[in-house]
């Protein structure tokens, strides 16, 4: 099969999946009008598939942080953090983070998926071994791919699993990282950050953590599971982004480890890219100061995500194991999830779809994304919509 | 270490029935993507499922070159045969 016939291949597989003129992935959005509305088509949406968690995109002082940046700074950096992309503040974003974590070291990348490649390919080379949860994220796998060690999974949020592949290692336990996540993508549930850390210690492992979707959500100033958990001195390495509830783009590493500096000079994925633009830094900084102070945020954010949990729970929606702002609603078939997800979008509600390989166990998910930026009566539409469509899509009554 | 192979064929054979269509013999030529539709999750899932029957760990790296039966089988007793 040749280059170009692969992804012939990959075009029958699509066109045999989806319907035609329904563009499920890649959705055009044609405006945007807040954190929470767009223009899709030639309609008003309700956003309900972004990881805007705590509704920051259009905070006034992130703006106008990033407005500045530009004018004194200019639009970009044209260069690696290695050569000329290394500005004041990406150095002070770097010691604002550190502070924020109370951690020896911060790297910050050009994005999340970077911080995942950089951080596990900077650490794990030939001849260790890494262990992953079965549900890690997309930039976990390929960081693991890129260090060239092995790669173990173990089943997901299952540290008793893990041990046993731990106990399997024999010696090479020490030379190991395992990798777990604050909150995962797909279903919003938490690792057992408690087991899994009583586990890696036992065996001598070496913990990161990636905080990517709980950074802003959990902890009272929202550093996430290790704060919410008390375990942040257990953790070696926490990784995250700032493309979620920051609402911007890059990512970072903070560790105790001092070692964690000389990333800088081994970790390509930190090496080889242009650094984060200086509106984008100057706007995280802004957007991290409101993070820790957004205790508020974050009442209004579990309110919202544990009212819609329960209401589609109570309309017979199958969902994650736990309320959680990403409230993923589990459907049998492809053809169901994408009937339900275009009915949504009918109603005016964008949400995010996942199909099968990308989604565990052979389901699709509807997935909805909550944000401290919806109000209660957004809330209660879209627990509205959802009650009529599943008397509509599935049919019952 | 020919009967230990033959072990482990064998109880490959019975975890790979969930997968097999009843017109379709499980042989050790058999190819898991293309005569058994197993794809790379289904593939995942079942190194965990053989990987306790055996009490191994099977690293991912080691899983782009199986294709066959054979091939796993293979793995497996290079695994086991390293411990």
């Amino acid at each position: 099969m040749s280059l170009l016939d692969k992804l012939d291949a990959v075009a029958a597989a699509r066109k045999a999946l989806l319907p035609e003129g329904v563009e499920v992935f890649g959705t055009p959005i044609e405006e945007i009008y807040s954190a929470t509305a767009a223009k899709i088509g030639d309609r008003r949406i309700l956003f309900l598939g972004t990881n805007n968690y705590l509704g920051l995109t259009f905070a006034p002082e992130c703006l106008e942080a990033a407005h500045k940046a530009i004018d004194s700074e200019g639009t970009g950096t044209t260069g690696s953090r290695m050569a000329n992309g290394s500005y004041s503040g990406h150095r002070l974003l770097e010691r604002e983070f550190a502070e924020f974590y109370r951690c020896h070291s911060c790297i910050v990348f050009t994005t999340g998926y970077q911080a995942n490649l950089a951080t596990i390919s900077g650490l794990a080379g030939a001849g260790d071994v890494i262990l992953i949860d079965s549900d890690s994220h997309a930039s976990i796998y390929d960081g693991c791919r890129l260090s060239g060690a092995e790669i173990i999974r173990f089943r997901h949020n299952d540290a008793q699993d893990l041990e046993k592949r731990l106990r399997r290692l024999g010696d090479r336990s020490r030379s190991s990282l395992v990798i777990v996540e604050g909150i995962y993508s797909m279903l919003g549930d938490r690792t057992p950050l408690a087991e899994i850390v009583r586990v890696k210690t036992a065996y001598h492992s070496t913990l990161l953590l990636d905080e990517a979707h709980s950074l802003g959500v959990l902890g009272q100033t929202g550093q996430g599971l290790v704060e919410e958990t008390g375990l942040l001195d257990q953790v070696d390495f926490i990784t995250g982004t700032f493309s979620k509830s920051l609402g911007n783009i890059g990512g970072y590493c903070v560790s105790n480890h001092p070692q964690l500096d000389q990333l800088r000079y081994v970790s390509r994925p930190y090496i080889f890219t242009a650094s984060p633009t200086p509106a984008t830094i100057a706007s995280t900084r802004a957007a991290l100061r409101l993070l820790r102070e957004g205790v508020e945020l974050r009442r209004q954010l579990w309110s919202n995500a544990r009212n819609l949990y329960a209401r589609l729970k109570e309309l017979g929606y199958q969902l994650g194991p736990e309320p959680s702002p990403i409230i993923a609603t589990i459907l049998d078939t492809p053809q169901e999830a994408m009937a339900l997800w275009a009915a949504l979008l009918e109603h005016g509600i964008y949400v995010n779809l996942m199909l099968p390989p990308a989604a565990p166990e052979g389901k699709s998910l509807v997935r909805c994304s909550v944000s401290a930026a919806h109000s209660s009566e957004q809330i209660d539409f879209i627990g509205e919509a959802f009650d009529k469509l599943r008397k509509t899509v599935f049919h019952q009554h | 270490m020919a009967s230990n192979y033959d072990d482990i064929l064998q109880k490959l054979r019975e975890h790979l029935k969930q997968f097999c269509p009843p017109d379709i013999e499980i042989t050790p030529d058999t190819d898991l993507i293309n005569q058994l539709a197993i794809d790379s999750v289904k593939l995942l899932n079942l190194v965990m499922e053989i990987e306790d029957e055996f009490d191994i760990s099977v690293p991912l790296n080691a899983l782009a070159d199986v294709q066959t039966v054979h091939e796993l089988a293979h793995l497996i007793h290079q695994i086991k045969s390293a411990q």
